[in-house]
């Protein structure tokens, strides 16, 4: 886990340890972050500039199986989760970017029996 | 914010048109507010993995073995391991503290370690490293029943605080018993009108995007009825805490929960 001197992200993924080949797994994500729409202003007037997160992406030995750009839309705390088939052990590997040079990433083990 | 205020003030009518009021909650027909929650709402709170009140209870446990002030220890250093530590604290305040001749909540307990004991600064009200904190240790009683200390010098307060909660107050001159005890169960703006317990806090609310406590709740209470909130820990909170508390004991703790 990466922090940025902005916005430091806690990170929590729910993915299996292990699997057997063909079983579909399901992925959970869930980040930490305030996602500021930008349309929001404060108390004094001024307008809260944008933080939000632009763009998740997981990779399963390499390849991105799933992508989402994010828009001001979403809630804070972004909680993803979405399905793949297990093929090969790998590395499932998960990045966050956005706004103020927001980067996180997590990685995890999958071994396929 | 107009539309909620017209229709807490049909509400008012309604409530007012009620002749015989319910009362207080017999123990065996209390509910926390977990069981009117949707299917989703409580499956999140159900997987520590997807309720993001976590995040907090992370961050918390760092905090915990974090050295601070001018003390230079970390709550670790004196308490230990918080599994143990902490198990069931939270599930007992507000307790009395002695030196301060009245009950503090947890999260004033919380700063009082700080100030006594860290030489550090307090941290302010519902900040996140104060909130993850009370969190943290709110999650060591989970699942043990709500036990107010049987504190004869908490009466005083505890009467204030029953007084509070049973007292009209703001433009829409409702009491909390008249929404939690006599009116529970039914719709109020899209919402259901829980039995108002104090079981879950901290907790993670839907609309807040974020983890609040007890007094934060209550505060959005008193602006539903367009009262004048009290500043953050004044006396009146801990008061009405300790009431709410006492009319939960023997619930379950859920904290950190989720709520809409
Ligand atoms: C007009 C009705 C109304 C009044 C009066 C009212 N509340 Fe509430 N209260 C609600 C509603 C509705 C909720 C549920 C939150 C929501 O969805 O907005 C709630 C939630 C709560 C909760 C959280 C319960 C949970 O399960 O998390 C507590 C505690 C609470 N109220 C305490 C109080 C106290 C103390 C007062 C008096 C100062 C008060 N309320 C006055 C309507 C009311
Ligand atoms: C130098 C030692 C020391 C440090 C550091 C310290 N505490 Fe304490 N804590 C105490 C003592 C002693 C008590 C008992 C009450 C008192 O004397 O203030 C206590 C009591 C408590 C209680 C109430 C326990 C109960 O059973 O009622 C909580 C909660 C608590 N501390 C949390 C914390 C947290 C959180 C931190 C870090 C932010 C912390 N403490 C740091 C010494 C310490």
């Amino acid at each position: 886990m990466t922090e940025t001197a902005q916005t430091p992200a806690r990170v929590l993924v729910n993915a299996p340890k292990t699997a057997k080949r063909g079983d579909v797994i399901e992925i959970k994500t869930l980040v930490s972050h305030i996602m500021e729409t930008g349309f929001r202003h404060d108390t004094s007037g001024n307008l809260v500039p944008r933080n939000i997160i632009t763009r998740f992406e997981c990779r399963y030995d390499g390849a991105v199986i799933f992508a989402a750009d994010f828009s001001p839309a979403i809630a804070a705390n972004p909680f993803l989760t979405f399905f793949t088939v297990a093929t090969v052990s790998g590395p499932l590997e998960f990045s966050w970017t956005g706004d103020n040079g927001f980067a996180t990433t997590h990685q995890a083990m999958l071994t396929v029996a | 914010m107009m539309r909620k205020a017209a229709i807490l003030a049909a509400m008012l009518v309604t409530a007012l048109a009620v002749p015989a009021l319910a009362g207080e909650i017999a123990p065996q027909d209390r509910k926390s507010g977990y069981t009117g929650m949707s299917a989703e709402n409580r499956a999140m709170q159900d997987d520590d993995t997807i309720n993001p009140a976590t995040l907090w209870v992370l961050d918390g446990e760092a905090l915990w073995s974090a050295k601070a002030g001018a003390a230079n220890q970390s709550c670790a250093g004196c308490h230990g391991d918080a599994a143990v530590s902490m198990k069931g604290v939270s599930a007992r305040y507000p307790a009395f503290d002695d030196a301060s001749r009245a009950p503090v909540d947890i999260e004033q307990r919380i700063n009082l370690c700080r100030t006594r004991h860290q030489n550090a600064t307090p941290l302010p009200p519902e900040s996140r490293d104060l909130v993850a904190l009370s969190a943290f240790i709110g999650r060591q009683s989970r699942g043990l029943p709500i036990a107010t200390p049987d504190d004869p010098r908490l009466k005083p307060f505890l009467a204030r605080g029953k007084a509070l909660y049973t007292q009209r107050q703001g433009q829409i001159n409702l009491s909390c018993a008249q929404c939690h005890d006599d009116n529970w169960g039914r719709n109020l703006a899209g919402n259901i009108v829980p039995q108002g317990h104090p079981n879950g806090y901290p907790l993670y609310r839907l609309e807040w995007q974020s983890v609040g406590t007890l007094q934060r709740r209550l505060r959005n209470c008193l602006t539903g009825i367009r009262a004048e909130p009290y500043a953050y820990n004044a006396p009146d909170y801990v008061a009405l805490e300790l009431y709410l508390r006492q009319r939960a004991a023997g619930m379950l703790v859920e904290t950190p929960a989720v709520r809409p």
